[in-house]
């Protein structure tokens, strides 16, 4: 046996490799402190394990099937394709298992308020819907541009009783929500607790969330050995700041054998500049309390990232993932708006699944990989979310018209 | 004793109050952090805290965070306000401190940063976003200069966690009054006597109360808790108004005031 790479990270203060840490104001240090110790508490806690498992299968709907796409898969004609639905949880995406988690989690620690950052609305909707089932009261901040792009998502979040928070400065995208979540946790700490939503920000979060999230590969990796007797070949995620991915990733980075693959979003292309895909176009750089890959301009100020999908629009990767790319364990490529579309209408054509539009720079990628494998190969995608709430934003990119 | 600490001992030795008013440089132009910084040492402040704008300044309100885009709107970076400091060091008669969040300073480098706060005179960094637990890579890179780091507590620090940041605080310890981001406040938590006076206890340098301070009153208030006072939003808003009128009022505020007898 050798080492494990996947125990090891993070460290006590919170690093992976050189990623991570915590870089946050004063005033937050003590509430990410005592976030810790009760995180550590509660897992070793089976009335809290319990009672987590109770809701992921009786409220989620766990587990997810691991569905093989035949139809893409013979379309394609190359490796076997293998769909983890994580579009089929409660609320249409991965995020739930995270803002369950967390929100019990909360409930421990005896907040009752709730702030919560979102970029396509999947979040905030999950988020809402867990201080709902929990009795939470909730704000969620969200970019002005991300508000216009989701507004049945925004609608979603105020029938479940949640106030949703207008972010007007800087480029009105999932990095201003975070600025605004963090500035109101900062003014609310002593009540309130902050489900930050992907696998980034100052340490505990991106192991917490990766924790929650979890649950995601190790499902997988039971279905794969059941359905086909190995494990796969290759597992394909899309990555936004990382938190479907670095959950489906973690229960096989010790599996040598797994190609890892975390698909950013090249937006126009990675030439025009405008793009999200940190790992392949940023500098390491702090940003929300960590120390990432980060698109940023030589003067050390952040710049706008962009991504047809609102959940791929922030311009820093997770510390996990950053660390799996510099040690070479995970593989990082990009996809574009328009290769994404070309995915998100392959998936509907051929499996009648409507992929979200971060789902679907993971279709788009497994579509150019599939063709490079032989036919006995096994390719697991993680299925992120459902397409249902881009479906405005999709048919005005396509002009009305499918292809 | 460094260059910083100094200078708030002496405001004391006066029977003052340390006044270290904050400026967002470059709000308005390069050209106006010369005569900004001229006028304010004329009125006799104790140092002055130097705000680079950034594009995601999560410690700071609206006020501070407005002039920020208006600084990043005529193209201010950390590299330009140093470059424009050196320009008139030997002007420069009090301690300047940078105020800046720490990835401009990390794609700077924090040696060439280092030697660029050198030249343009700097004494002292705060970079809000570096608690304790980041600081020491800080140290080791402006100590060897003579640049103090200045560490920030807040109201939800707990005592043995106020004692290790005391004890690695350069020049003075920055006390956040409030749990919040920068601004005008119209009031503070009614615990704020105890916690200074567990802070000034725990601290073997000045403690200087800051972040929510914007009125003669508050600052008289706040100095009679601490060592002295940074005022941002408010000096901010002044300047940016020319309304020296106020920036004047609020320097003087500092001056005389009695440190209550019970501490």
């Amino acid at each position: 046996m050798g080492i494990s790479i996947a125990n090891s990270v993070p460290t006590k203060d919170g690093r992976f490799g050189q990623f991570g840490g915590q870089f946050v104001p004063e005033t937050l240090m003590t509430a990410l402190l005592e976030l810790e110790a009760a995180y550590e508490e509660a897992i070793k806690e089976p009335t809290f394990t319990e009672e987590l498992a109770y809701f992921l299968e009786e409220y989620v709907g766990r587990e997810t099937p691991l569905y093989y796409a035949e139809n893409l898969t013979k379309e394609l004609g190359g490796a076997k394709i293998y769909l983890k639905r994580e579009d089929l949880n409660h609320t249409g995406a991965h995020k739930i298992n995270n803002a369950i988690g967390q929100a019990l989690l909360a409930k421990r620690m005896g907040k009752k308020k709730i702030v919560a950052e979102t970029g396509a609305g999947q979040h905030g909707v999950a988020t809402a819907t867990a201080c709902a089932l929990l009795n939470l009261e909730c704000v969620v901040f969200m970019g002005a541009e991300d508000i216009k792009r989701q507004q049945l998502n925004v609608f979603r979040m105020e029938l479940l009783g949640t106030k949703v928070q207008s972010v007007e400065s800087g480029s009105k995208t999932l990095k201003d929500a975070v600025n605004a979540a963090l500035r109101y946790w900062v003014t609310n700490v002593e009540d309130t607790h902050y489900i930050l939503g992907s696998a980034l920000g100052p340490h505990p979060f991106p192991k917490i969330v990766r924790d929650f999230q979890r649950v995601i590969g190790v499902e997988t990796r039971k279905q794969i050995l059941q359905k086909e007797r190995r494990l796969p070949d290759a597992v394909v995620a899309c990555i936004g700041g990382g938190s479907n991915a670095i959950g489906m990733f973690h229960p096989f980075v010790d599996d040598e054998t797994v190609a890892l693959y975390g698909i950013e979003a090249a937006g126009n292309g990675l030439e025009s500049g405008q793009h999200a895909a940190a790992i392949a176009g940023g500098q390491l750089g702090v940003l929300h309390g960590a120390y990432m890959y980060l698109l940023q301009d030589e003067n050390g100020f952040v710049q706008e990232a962009h991504s047809i999908s609102a959940g791929l629009d922030y311009p820093g990767k997770g510390p996990e993932h950053c660390y799996l790319h510099d040690i070479g364990r995970a593989q990082f490529d990009s996809i574009t708006d328009n290769e994404a579309l070309e995915g998100l209408q392959l998936l509907s054509r051929t499996e009648g699944i409507l992929p979200a539009l971060e789902s679907s720079h993971a279709i788009a990628y497994t579509a150019k990989l599939a063709k490079t494998m032989p036919k006995d190969n096994i390719i697991v995608v993680c299925l992120s979310g459902r397409g249902d709430k881009d479906v405005h934003t999709v048919r005005a990119a396509l002009g009305g018209d499918v292809k | 004793m460094t260059t910083l600490q100094q200078a708030v001992e002496q405001a004391k030795v006066a029977g003052n109050k340390a006044f270290i008013p904050y400026i967002m440089a470059g709000d308005g132009g390069l050209e106006t952090i010369k005569p900004t910084i001229l006028t304010l040492q004329q009125l006799g402040v104790t140092a002055i805290e130097v705000g680079i704008p950034f594009t995601d300044p999560v410690a700071d309100g609206p006020t501070i965070e407005r002039a920020g885009e208006r600084a990043l709107a005529v193209g201010v970076t950390l590299r330009k306000v140093l470059q424009t400091l050196a320009s008139f060091r030997e002007e420069i008669t009090v301690p300047l401190v940078i105020m800046t969040y720490l990835n401009p300073v990390l794609a700077y480098g924090l040696e060439a940063f280092a030697q660029a706060c050198v030249a343009g005179g700097v004494k002292g960094l705060i970079v809000p976003d570096v608690p304790l637990e980041e600081s020491a890579m800080l140290r080791e890179a402006l100590n060897p200069h003579n640049i103090d780091v200045v560490q920030l507590v807040s109201l939800t620090s707990p005592p043995e966690r106020i004692a290790s940041i005391a004890a690695a605080s350069q020049g003075f310890v920055y006390a956040v009054t409030v749990n919040g981001i920068t601004g005008v406040r119209s009031s503070f938590a009614n615990n704020l006597d105890h916690h200074f006076a567990r802070l000034r206890q725990a601290s073997p340098i000045p403690v200087l109360a800051g972040f929510g301070i914007s009125t003669s009153e508050q600052i008289k208030k706040m100095g009679a808790l601490a060592d002295g006072v940074i005022v941002g939003s408010a000096i901010v808003t002044a300047l940016h108004e020319g309304d020296m009128a106020t920036v004047e009022e609020l320097v003087a505020a500092s001056k005389g005031v009695i440190a209550k007898s019970t501490l």
